[in-house]
């Protein structure tokens, strides 16, 4: 167990390095295909809008930094993607998505939601 | 069909048994009118080889036996014809007459009050299933056809959580009781009554050979045995009776729960027997006073709650009745202090600002004292399960300070058994009390009342205050959760929940159940009444929603003025998509408004969680979900299926724009007294 969080670790850091350099390349169409693929939208929702499974993760999501590293070490509820099975490319690429998803309707100015 | 042997068979040995009959007065209602089988008719209709030919054979041995003062033997070695008989293939005779066993079984069901009986029809119950429907004119109970016995079970289990009324279901006590059982294990966890009797064909000297004997068992009751509050096999009339008045009265008496009667299809077929015929009755059912709590033990959860600085009432299935709702409002009031409703049973009304369950995190974490009011799971409450542990074990976290004095006011402890783990988790409470919630809240409210110091009064009004604005706070952070995602396509469970609620808001509705939404409805929904709200399947076992939303809406058909409505989860109602003909066949109107994820959701995530802690890519095959999770390729068009069963219905809708308009005309034809179903294709959860 402790040898693989090590290693575990080593991995995270070289991955975090990667993970921005292609952030900037990053496409929101191939995350949004990324996010239903790695199963993100499961307990976050299509589009990242979250519910009791999961927080929300859009709009305005947290800084990548901060999500990758979340991401990648979790040990709450959610289940950690290490790099094995989610790419720093694919994870860029999600962020992509998730910035790209634009602010919703102000929740005062839906009839349906003020009955 | 050996039928006339059998009764007569019975008869005759009755008639050796009961040498000296007694006229007893009739204290039935029923029985003073019935014409009575005569032992001569018997006799005549006697032919071939009869049991009276084996009296007969029998008198010589008594006779020796007399002469010597030596033991009469007990068991007579039979005569040639006899053993001709035994050995060969036994000759039809004329079939009896007189009162049929059961009819005077339709005039005991007849006495207790019960609307329906829910049912698939079966061999083992032939001869009640013919008495119930043309004895007892199809009336008190009314037959209800099912297409399984899950529905029939599960009917019974909606319906009472509408009106408070149990049902009966009536199966093959085998093969039949087979498809029950789950829906038996969801009434026994949600503490719901239904009457369940099970049809048996036990003289396997008589019975019909091949199907009617793979249909038989000698205790059928046994897979029920674990979650059924009691059962019974009764062997006389006069043994149903008893046993049927007794089976009602326990499931009826808090803490509310299924119970079992295994019935025997000779002594239904029988004619009544010759030493019941003039004694026969009916006991009358008095209801049983639910369990208080003990005095003492109320008086020490008062003193503490009074003198506490951070209360919270926790309710589960507190409320059985609207009353159950009033008496909680009071208490809280009485404290302010805010209520969790986790929502078994509509405890508390949403709109009061001591409804407070969407701060359920903060309140626990913070709280001095907290009471839980029929709870399912108290260790969940004030512990948390981390699904995560390196190790493949969960986590398990504290909830609550150090200190936090723990009471608790149940009726699980009552009927606690120890195979299925209905029980949950072990938690040690400081004040623990066996009872009925509902039924202690009085004693608990004015020991409460007087036990609040008269310097405390002030704080408490201002406990209230803040408490009225978290909640206005709470209520704008739930909006703006529901209106994320508002324009998404599939259409989030937030939108979907307030289109329904549009079209509903100002009928007195009832929603009979509501899939895994979110919760949205309780949340958002103005949610008042006992009834706006029903709870959920108690076992979380699958095949619930569907058949326990049309039973409900059974009950406020036959209430009146209430509008049903239920949030169909897809899977669940591929268990019993045969229900949606019983709600069209017996026109119950409802409105079913699918959540249509396209998947058994909560294993999606299960089965993602298991290949992340593994380190592999979840193996997703063509589908959303990993392989083996997903309702997909090709997608099921629920708005075919249940048009082809004789509803109303309209889908898959995919553009929320779209769901408004749908739903309107599906409210008409509702309202019309038809149901319909509105399949919707949504965000998972
Ligand atoms: C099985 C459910 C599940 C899946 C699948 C899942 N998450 Fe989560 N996620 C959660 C939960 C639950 C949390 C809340 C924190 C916790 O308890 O772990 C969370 C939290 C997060 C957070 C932190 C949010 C914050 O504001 O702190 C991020 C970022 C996140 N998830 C991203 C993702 C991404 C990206 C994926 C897909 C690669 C994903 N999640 C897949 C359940 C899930």
């Amino acid at each position: 167990m402790k040898s693989r969080s090590v290693i575990g670790l080593a991995a995270l850091a070289a991955g975090l390095a990667l993970a921005q350099a292609s952030a900037l390349a990053a496409s929101a169409e191939k995350g949004k295909a990324a996010f239903v693929q790695h199963g993100c939208w499961q307990c976050h929702g299509y589009e990242g809008q979250g519910g009791v499974t999961g927080p929300r993760l859009a709009p305005n999501p947290i800084p990548f930094d901060t999500l990758s590293n979340f991401v990648r070490t979790t040990s709450r509820q959610m289940p950690p993607f290490r790099k094995e099975i989610l790419s720093d490319e694919d994870l860029a690429d999600i962020y992509a998505y998730l910035q790209s998803i634009p602010k919703g309707p102000d929740p005062n100015s839906i009839p349906l939601l003020n009955p | 069909m050996g039928l006339g042997i059998k009764g007569l068979h019975k008869e005759e040995l009755m008639a050796r048994r009961d040498k000296t009959p007694q006229r007893l007065t009739a204290k039935g209602p029923d029985v003073s009118r019935r014409k009575f089988l005569s032992t001569a008719a018997v006799a005549g209709a006697a032919t071939a080889v009869s049991p009276r030919d084996a009296a007969r054979a029998a008198t010589a041995p008594v006779a020796d036996a007399a002469a010597s003062p030596a033991r009469a033997p007990s068991a007579l070695r039979p005569s040639a014809r006899m053993a001709a008989a035994e050995t060969g293939t036994p000759k039809e005779l004329a079939k009896a007459t007189g009162p049929d066993g059961s009819d005077f079984m339709v005039d005991v069901i007849k006495t207790l009050d019960i609307d329906y009986v829910c049912s698939n029809p079966a061999s083992s119950f032939r001869a009640l299933h013919e008495s119930l429907i043309d004895y007892g004119g199809n009336r008190k109970p009314e037959f209800i056809t099912c297409t399984h016995e899950e529905t029939s079970v599960a009917m019974g289990h909606g319906y009472f959580k509408a009106t408070g009324k149990p049902l009966m279901m009536l199966c093959h006590g085998t093969v039949g009781l087979q498809h029950a059982t789950m829906a038996i294990y969801n009434a026994w966890c949600d503490r719901v009554p239904v009457i369940c009797i099970g049809g048996n064909d036990l003289d396997a000297a008589y019975r019909a050979p091949g199907v009617p004997t793979y249909h038989s068992a000698q205790d059928i009751n046994a897979i029920v045995r674990d979650y059924t509050k009691w059962d019974d096999q009764p062997v006389s009339l006069q043994h149903f009776a008893q046993s049927f008045v007794r089976a009602y009265k326990i499931a009826m008496t808090p803490p509310h729960e299924p119970v079992m009667i295994s019935l025997d299809l000779g002594l239904q077929q029988e004619p009544v027997r010759a030493h019941e015929r003039e004694t026969l009755y009916i006991p009358k059912y008095v209801p049983t006073a639910p369990p208080q709590a003990d005095a003492g033990a109320v008086r020490e959860a008062a003193r503490l709650l009074a003198n506490a600085e951070r209360p919270v009432i926790v309710a589960d299935r507190c409320a059985r009745t609207a009353n159950g709702m009033r008496l909680l409002v009071e208490l809280a009031e009485a404290l302010q202090a805010p209520v969790i409703d986790q929502r078994a049973r509509m405890n508390m009304p949403n709109s009061h600002y001591l409804s407070q369950s969407e701060r359920t995190a903060a309140l626990i974490s913070n709280a001095d004292v907290i009471i839980g009011l029929e709870l399912g799971d108290y260790w969940a409450t004030v512990n948390a399960f981390i699904d995560n542990g390196h190790d493949g074990l969960g986590v398990n976290e504290t909830r609550i300070k150090p200190g936090t004095k723990l009471i608790g006011i149940s009726s699980l402890g009552l009927v606690t058994k120890a195979n299925y783990q209905d029980f949950q988790r072990f938690q040690s409470l400081d004040v623990d009390m066996a009872g009925d919630a509902e039924a202690t809240l009085p004693a608990l409210i004015e020991a409460v009342k007087a036990a609040i110091p008269n310097d405390r009064r002030a704080a408490l009004e201002k406990r209230g205050e803040a408490l009225r604005k978290a909640k206005a706070d709470s209520h704008e952070r739930t909006k703006a959760a529901a209106a994320a995602a508002w324009d998404a396509s599939p259409i989030s469970t937030a939108r979907l929940s307030m289109e329904i609620y549009a079209q509903i808001k100002d009928l007195d509705y009832s929603l009979v159940s509501s899939g895994n939404v979110s919760g949205w409805p309780n949340r958002l929904w103005r949610m008042d009444k006992h009834h706006n709200w029903l709870g959920g399947s108690g076992g979380a076992g699958q095949g619930y929603s569907a058949p326990a939303a049309i039973g409900a809406a059974l009950g406020n058909r036959d209430i009146g003025g209430r509008f049903s409505v239920s949030i169909q989860a897809d899977g669940d109602l591929m268990y019993t998509p045969g229900a949606l003909w019983t709600a069209a066949r017996h026109k119950i109107p409802i409105l079913s408004v699918m959540h249509n994820n396209r998947g058994y959701h909560q294993e999606v995530m299960h089965v993602q969680r298991l290949a992340n802690r593994r380190n592999r890519v979840a193996s997703l095959g063509r589908d959303l979900g990993p392989i083996g999770t997903s309702i997909q390729n090709p997608d099921i068009d629920y708005a075919t299926l249940a048009k082809s069963m004789g509803y109303w219905s309209a889908g898959p809708i995919k553009d929320p724009a779209e769901l408004g308009p749908t739903l309107k005309r599906a409210v008409e034809v509702v309202k019309s007294g038809q149901p319909a179903l509105v399949d919707v294709w949504t965000q998972p959860r």
